[in-house]
């Protein structure tokens, strides 16, 4: 059920259009944000097949910048970020000490002396302050949210309805890598970044233009089919994809080794926040891991349901529901790491009954094209 | 919009009495605040209900919803047309997607939940709180 708008609940520039294009709202993360506009469906479709337009506006932005910008970035995430040219961003996880996720994130290098971290709206003002806490370099740090705002533009057509309002070649914006150019006249960064699944760009601006450039992408995305999509498609198309969630497969008591995100943990980049806690779980080895599942029958997993195998509590499902263009129900969940890979059966306990699932390999989907 | 011989509960499940078989559904308001339906869980025909007891969940694609039988008695149908288009619910909440049909202890029991014009005025003020 939805969550009634309050005093209290921060908004994007966009609030008053969702409102006016009847989107059911939502809470999320202390944000009053759009949850559907057509409906679900029809949004993750859209994604799917033709293209979608997000306002997340309520992602943080923290800046970095300074002579030693790097270094700090390389002490709080356990990507490798020297490995980043200009304009190239990639995935990483700010760590704790003891190698777990203060949150996941973005880091955009937009000169050797600046990165831009694009971090979860519920955690950037408590990214800001551990990674404050952890500047003991010349850099900078600032938390310059406010300053923008973001909306994504993911799916097929994406690039072919941006590419009609900017003149910056899109063709020449490689994935994870970004630009500066303008939209409709507006000044933005654009990245060909995602959460979805697709091709697509998300672009970051002054949020006094919310409104012209919203009004301008759906118009010039009218005859492609676009639709403006909230945050229930924007979960549907991450689980398909297979991608960590904050909160649900990643949170201060999970690493990235046990989610499955070894990729993103450069132990070889040199000593980091957690990389003596990570060094040691890669030598001694993973206890749990993430797996995907597809369910046997018609019942749906969802968050927090209990994993079964042989009859016994092996673990918790951290996402779970319907995959609307898969067409089927799946989920994400923790198992002991001497579970079975892709194939194994496996129960969902669902209200007291065990319903069957097997473990099939992530991502659920990925584009064709 | 909402059928003035159905009676309502603060759930917003609504009954329709001919004789003495009930036919519960969910209301138009319901479905709206559920979005997309996908999978409906109804109880076995002879199931015993009392009234405010589960009668079964209607799942969306964002969440799971019990539903509450409005009235005591003994489940005589489930409406097959669900299992393979749950989505029913979203487009004829008051019609063609009734849930179950029970057969009443108490035929009084109905009376007592509210009429159309009082469940108008409950979702209005719903309404107000967003």
């Amino acid at each position: 059920m939805t969550t009634p708008a309050t005093a209290e609940l921060r908004k994007t520039a966009l609030n008053s259009v969702h409102r006016r294009l009847g989107a059911k709202m939502v809470n999320f993360g202390g944000w009053d944000m759009p949850l559907e506009y057509s409906g679900i469906l029809a949004e993750h479709g859209a994604v799917r097949t033709r293209a979608g337009l997000f306002d997340v506006s309520h992602m943080g932005e923290i800046e970095i910048r300074g002579a030693q910008a790097l270094d700090l970035v390389q002490q709080v995430s356990c990507n490798n970020a020297a490995k980043l040219a200009v304009g190239q961003a990639h995935y990483s996880g700010l760590m704790t000490e003891r190698g777990t996720f203060v949150d996941d994130l973005l880091v955009h290098k937009i000169s050797d002396t600046h990165y831009l971290l694009c971090v979860n709206a519920g955690n950037q003002d408590g990214d800001f302050e551990h990674i404050r806490a952890n500047n003991k370099f010349d850099a900078k740090v600032e938390n310059t949210g406010p300053r923008y705002s973001q909306l994504a533009i993911q799916g097929l057509r994406a690039k072919e309805i941006l590419q009609r309002l900017t003149r910056a070649s899109l063709d020449s914006i490689g994935y994870y890598h970004f630009a500066f150019g303008e939209v409709s006249g507006i000044h933005c960064l654009i990245a060909r970044t995602g959460y979805t699944g697709e091709d697509g760009f998300e672009i970051y601006f002054d949020p006094q233009h919310s409104e012209k450039l919203w009004g301008e992408l759906m118009e010039a995305g009218k005859s492609a089919g676009l639709l403006a999509c909230g945050l229930g498609a924007r979960n549907t198309l991450r689980m398909e994809a297979g991608m960590c969630l904050y909160g649900h497969e990643i949170d201060e008591t999970t690493t990235p080794l046990e989610a499955g995100l070894g990729w993103i943990c450069k132990l070889d980049k040199g000593p980091f926040l957690g990389s003596t806690a990570l060094n040691e779980q890669k030598r001694c080895g993973i206890d749990r891991r993430l797996v995907g599942f597809e369910m046997l029958d018609k019942r749906i997993a969802r968050d927090g349901y209990a994993v079964l195998i042989d009859g016994r509590d092996a673990g918790r499902v951290t996402s779970g529901g319907p995959a609307p263009f898969l067409k089927k129900n799946i989920g994400m969940a923790y198992v002991p790491s001497t579970t079975g890979s892709a194939g194994t059966t496996l129960e969902i306990s669902i209200r007291g009954q065990a319903a069957p699932a097997r473990i099939v390999a992530l991502p659920f989907y990925k584009r064709p094209h | 919009m909402y059928p003035k011989d159905y009676r309502y509960t603060k759930e917003h499940e609504w009954i329709r009495a001919d004789g003495a078989i009930g036919t519960i559904g969910i209301t138009d308001y319901a479905q709206h605040e559920l979005g997309d339906v996908v999978f409906v869980e109804l109880p076995r025909v002879g199931t015993q209900l009392k009234a405010g007891q589960s009668l079964g969940t209607i799942e969306s694609v964002k969440a799971v919803s019990e539903i509450f039988t409005p009235v005591s008695g003994e489940v005589t149908e489930t409406n097959p047309a669900l299992v393979d288009a749950p989505e029913k619910i979203n487009s004829d909440p008051h019609g063609s997607a009734w849930l179950i049909k029970i057969q009443l202890v108490d035929l009084k029991e109905p009376a007592a939940l509210m009429d159309a014009a009082a469940y108008e005025a409950y979702i209005a003020g719903k309404a107000k709180e967003h």
